[in-house]
């Protein structure tokens, strides 16, 4: 490329544009995921930008009820501590709502009739009286507490199980698997018959799966749909099975993996397969012992986008397989909580993390091959 | 092993062009013979079409008496070897050898003895678990060679097998198919090539083909000598041939031709009386044209234009008045003739050519 | 555990059953009419059957189930458009004329032409420079990697991810989007974003955006790592700069490849209904026309005609680059 190595401003410029533009793509991920880490008292409240940071939180508390008083000399004691989370510090307090910060930690606050209230900053409170405490309610009171950051694993502990994203994980494997592998089979035979054998019709086919490639799937909803009706009434199990939304991925999937595959396979030296053939290889043979394990590279990359585009789909999920229970997949089950815990952002991100982890990960340590096929589609 | 006749043999495309047109060959058995012809002239196809690996629209193509037109390539006890090797990438030397056994269901150790026998004869065996991307150019064709000595096939079929190589690796393995030959003297070979030094060096008998069709056959000393025609004339030899337009003046034993108004030639080539005053072309290899010192001794006279120094030869271009054309004489050694010199040259009478009208030869 | 053992059976069960179907189918021909030994003329013949019946074998699952999947709904959705609410009635065209009188059509269309022009003009141009700026550093891998990233991201995801970036407190509780924490940072007022009429298309076409980016980025990167390095040095010769080699001499040579960018984007708009479903669900004037159908089809709806017109109207406008699909992929085949 252009001589580049050059120290000029321009290059400066550079870096810091692509450091700007990489830090606003990754950012919104960054927050799920910290989001979806921290307490959800914080999380509901701060934002996930402050979460290195001590929060100040303002609460109000009851103390213990007169039942838990003790005699000390001739005062009426009542103590207790109002923190529940040992790392926190409470700097202020007050007895009413309308002074709630009247009092630094450690004072001790004049209330009516000689009562006194001290909270201290590790939350000990005492509440004393000259005389005997009566009613059967504690105390209000108020204090600031000054929260340190606190990280954990609870909202994915909740969603796993509560939520029931355990049961869906397994859907979607059960869903993904199958509809990854089944798609990469059918087509490859295909995209090998359209490359290397001779028969009439072989043109007409190719142009038939290019145009169909640009078919908007939700064509195709409402007349399957009624299909499946029929066919599961004939076989009597229903139209939301697995095999049936196996079928479905296949079918969508399948002319861009022939497409690919056919692109990639056309393209291997045409000497190596007449040699196989002079050999006395026959068309199967030569389609295992050769073109199987020379198309590895761009299988791999067709089952990466298979496996994404399962993984991460909605729609199909949401048709041919329906929104029970025992059903559902990550992303309906990701639908479902956003409908129903919308504000609940400590289950909304946990999960939305949970689904989008696997891809990740898929994603990261295969890129490699999911490149070399995009390139085998889309460059000539 | 095997004798392979074609006969009235047709290739035509689905687009309809005729790629090779009405080939008749007979080859016999252990002969080894080499496809020559510019390319594009239908001289792979003409091979593939003996392999099975493309149809034959028309004639029939027998080996050993019998039609095979229709038998796939395997079961017609050829073997072939790719200009680019065409070794499979992910399976081991050896697999690559046995690959076709192992098709065939040959029992595991009798599959071990051909490979390695194979292998030795080729000098492989060290290298036998290797992956092909692990060996040089030489080593692959090598190998390449071995997958088909491994078949023991009836016919060899070889298309531009050394043309992905360097020279000196082309000369090498070029002597190891001749030593090949030497050891399998019952095996046909048939041989696609557009090298003349491989054709002349390797063929018992030479097939110049040009534009689908067979020009002429015959050993490579016949093609050098006994040209049937123009075409033949230019193609073998380097440089080619001088052909130039001429007018015959005289016929009969020994016929009589004038190149330009001032040069008339006697050539010791038959003619009969009908050709008197007829167009035709006379030729003369630059490597039989002799520099000689007075213009009285020779039968051309030309200003040298240019002048290349190989070495063990010096090339001279000449122009001479009344010709269109370059002359070229090829000399041996070097030479002090300078560009604008006027050189005069000789030629032995029965190293002349001449060619009619139609451009075919008057020796037949 | 049951769970897991039943869905580890079914996956393999779904698996084995296609490898089960091509090898057998195959053996089995092999079987029949064997062409590997035996006289020459049966093989021959053999040969030239099982040389005419093999193709349909590695073909036939994809040719069924392509036709099953894909090309008998277009024709059957084609049928529907023109029937009632169950698909049992021939109504002629007044599904049609529903569509075209209803406000709702329209709205989507609208915004479906606007998603149409912003989000492959921006994730082609962001994509271009990205791509054009990262050949260019030495982490320049890194970089493209993480702005790939959201391509392994479902648009569900994506959409709770955004949705947290766009969240919005009223009153004078802290802002927990981040959006709205920067907007008050520098002293503006909180908004709504996914609510402001107009605008909040744009923010949800921005998730969309956020995705493609990077799949135009890699493939033009590629594009322009093919660009031979001497028409540049040529450029640099003649004195241009930077911008104009840029424009003038690298932008013009992958035009191919942008254009094969862009229709791939445009396609992906088309059939995206996830972000707008998750996000306002039509709501706040969003409306698009994938989603408007799937309203129509499943849900209060309830009526396939009407669904089938919409699916129709967003088939027609990818006929065009479709033909232009099938034109390209046939001169491919010719340079063959
Ligand atoms: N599949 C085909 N369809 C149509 N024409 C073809 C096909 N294959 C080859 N041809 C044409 O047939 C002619 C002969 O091709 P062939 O490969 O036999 O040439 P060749 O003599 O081997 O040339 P080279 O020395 O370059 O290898 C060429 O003109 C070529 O264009
Ligand atoms: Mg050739």
């Amino acid at each position: 490329m252009i001589a580049s190595s050059k120290r000029s401003p321009l290059t400066y410029l550079v870096h810091a544009t692509v450091l700007f533009l990489v830090v606003i793509w990754t950012i919104p991920t960054a927050g799920l995921f910290i989001s979806s880490i921290r307490d959800k008292d914080q999380l509901s409240v701060s934002g996930w930008w402050t979460a290195l940071s001590t929060s100040e939180q303002r609460i109000v508390d009851r103390a213990n009820g007169p039942s838990a008083q003790a005699q000390e000399g001739d005062l009426f004691v009542i103590r207790g501590n109002l923190l529940t989370n040992s790392s926190a510090k409470v700097t202020k307090f007050g007895f009413s709502s309308l002074e709630p910060e009247a009092f630094s930690a450690g004072d001790l606050a004049e209330m009516r009739k000689g009562q006194t209230l001290q909270v201290m900053p590790n939350g000990d409170y005492a509440l004393s009286s000259p005389t005997e405490w009566k009613g059967s309610r504690g105390q209000r009171i108020f204090y600031t507490a000054e929260v340190p950051p606190r990280f954990t694993l609870d909202n994915y502990r909740e969603v796993l199980s509560a939520e029931g994203l355990g049961q869906s994980f397994l859907n979607s494997l059960t869903v993904t698997i199958p509809a990854t592998i089944i798609p990469i089979l059918v087509a490859a035979f295909a995209a090998y018959a359209l490359a290397w054998m001779r028969f009439p019709g072989r043109a007409l086919l190719v142009a038939a799966v290019v145009g169909l490639l640009v078919v908007p799937l939700q064509m195709s909803l409402i007349p399957l749909l009624k299909s499946y009706n029929l066919i599961g009434e004939f076989f009597g199990v229903g139209s939301k099975t697995y095999v049936g939304i196996w079928l479905a991925h296949t079918g969508f999937g399948l002319p861009l993996a022939i497409y690919l595959l056919r692109n990639y396979i056309a393209g291997l030296p045409g000497e190596i397969i007449e040699s196989a053939r002079v050999d006395g290889a026959s068309d199967f043979d030569i389609f295992r012992k050769i073109i199987l394990p020379l198309s590895f590279p761009a299988l791999a990359s067709f089952a990466i986008f298979q496996f994404l585009w399962v993984w991460n789909d909605l729609l199909i999920a949401m048709v041919f397989l329906g929104n029970n229970e025992e059903h559902l997949v990550l992303t309906g089950q990701l639908r479902e909580l956003l409908g129903s815990r919308g504000g609940n952002w400590e289950i909304l991100t946990a999960s939305a993390f949970i689904t989008i982890i696997v891809p990740l990960c898929v994603f990261f340590s295969l890129q490699r091959y999911l490149v070399r096929g995009l390139l085998a589609g889309s460059v000539k | 092993m095997a004798d392979v006749k074609l006969t009235h043999v047709k290739k035509i495309y689905s687009n309809k062009v005729e790629v090779l047109k009405d080939i008749n060959l007979d080859i016999k058995k252990g002969e080894f013979i080499v496809f020559v012809g510019p390319s594009g002239c239908g001289k792979s196809t003409l091979l593939r079409m003996i392999s099975g690996l493309e149809e034959i629209s028309a004639g029939t193509l027998e080996i050993d008496g019998q039609v095979v037109n229709d038998i796939p390539p395997a079961l017609r006890g050829i073997a072939m070897v790719f200009q680019s090797y065409a070794l499979y990438p992910h399976m081991s030397v050896y697999d690559n050898m046995a690959f076709s056994l192992q098709i065939a269901k040959v029992s595991k150790e009798s599959i071990d003895q051909q490979v390695r026998k194979a292998a030795e004869m080729l000098q492989l065996t060290p290298y036998l678990d290797r992956l092909p991307k692990a060996l040089s150019g030489g080593q692959r064709q090598r190998v390449a060679i071995g997958r088909a000595i491994v078949r023991r096939p009836k016919v060899f079929l070889f298309d531009e097998p050394l043309s992905n190589l360097d020279a000196a690796l082309r000369v090498a393995t070029r002597m190891e198919i001749a030593n090949l030959k030497d050891t399998m003297p019952d095996s046909t070979m048939i041989y696609v090539t557009h090298d003349q030094v491989e054709a002349m060096t390797l063929a018992d008998r030479i097939v110049l083909l040009s534009a689908g069709n067979i020009e002429q056959v015959g050993s490579p000393l016949e093609l050098y000598e006994h040209p049937a025609n123009v075409f033949v004339a230019k193609f073998i030899g380097s440089p080619a041939m001088n052909v130039v337009p001429c007018r015959i003046e005289k016929t009969g034993e020994q016929t009589h031709v004038s190149l330009s108004s001032s040069i008339t030639v006697e050539t010791p080539i038959v003619t009969e009386a009908s050709e008197q005053a007829k167009a035709a072309f006379f030729g003369v290899r630059p490597e039989d044209l002799l520099v000689v010192a007075t213009e009285a001794e020779g039968f051309l006279s030309g200003k040298v234009t240019f002048v290349e120094s190989l070495g063990e030869a010096t090339l001279l271009y000449l122009t001479v008045p009344g010709c269109e054309d370059m002359i070229i004489a090829k000399q041996a050694g070097t030479l002090k003739t300078q560009r604008g010199d006027t050189v005069h040259l000789s030629a032995l009478p029965e190293k002349m050519h001449l060619f009619d009208d139609k451009e075919v030869s008057y020796r037949r | 555990m049951a769970q897991l053992a039943s869905a580890l059976v079914t996956m393999l069960l779904g698996v084995l059953g296609c490898a089960v179907y091509f090898y057998g189918s195959n053996v089995l021909l092999d079987k029949v009419f064997p062409t590997k030994s035996g006289p020459a003329q049966k093989v021959a013949r053999n040969l030239r059957i099982s040389n005419t019946i093999r193709p349909w074998l590695f073909l036939g699952p994809a040719v069924l189930l392509l036709t099953f999947y894909l090309f008998y709904p277009v024709i059957d959705s084609i049928r529907l458009s023109f029937f009632d609410r169950s698909g049992d009635e021939f109504v002629g065209i007044s599904n049609y004329v529903w569509l075209f009188n209803s406000d709702e059509f329209f709205e989507s269309f609208r915004n479906n032409m606007l998603w149409l022009i912003v989000v492959p003009t921006a994730a082609t141009f962001f994509g271009l420079i990205i791509a054009t700026m990262t050949d260019r550093i030495w982490w320049g891998n890194i970089a493209k990697s993480l702005i790939f990233m959201p391509m392994a991201i479902s648009f569900i995801g994506a959409s709770v991810i955004w949705k947290f970036i766009y969240d919005f407190r009223s009153g004078d509780d802290a802002q927990i989007g981040l959006l709205n924490a920067i907007v008050v940072f520098f002293g503006g007022e909180p908004q709504n974003w996914i609510t402001i009429p107009f605008w909040n298309n744009f923010f949800l076409m921005i998730i969309l955006i956020w995705i493609q980016t990077g799949f135009a980025m890699v493939i033009l990167s590629a594009a322009l790592r093919g660009i031979p390095d001497e028409t540049i040095e040529a450029a640099v010769l003649d004195g241009a700069n930077g911008v104009q080699i840029f424009f003038k001499i690298m932008v013009p040579q992958i035009w191919g490849t942008i254009a094969v960018v862009w229709t791939t984007i445009t396609i992906l708009v088309l059939k995206v209904f996830d972000i707008v479903l998750a996000m306002t669900n039509g709501q706040w004037d969003t409306q698009v026309l994938a989603n408007q159908m799937f309203d129509w089809m499943f849900r209060g709806g309830g009526d396939f005609g009407r669904g089938a017109v919409v699916a129709i109207v967003i088939m027609v406008l990818v006929i065009p680059i479709m033909i232009w699909n099938i034109k390209r992929a046939n001169a491919e085949m010719e340079g063959r």
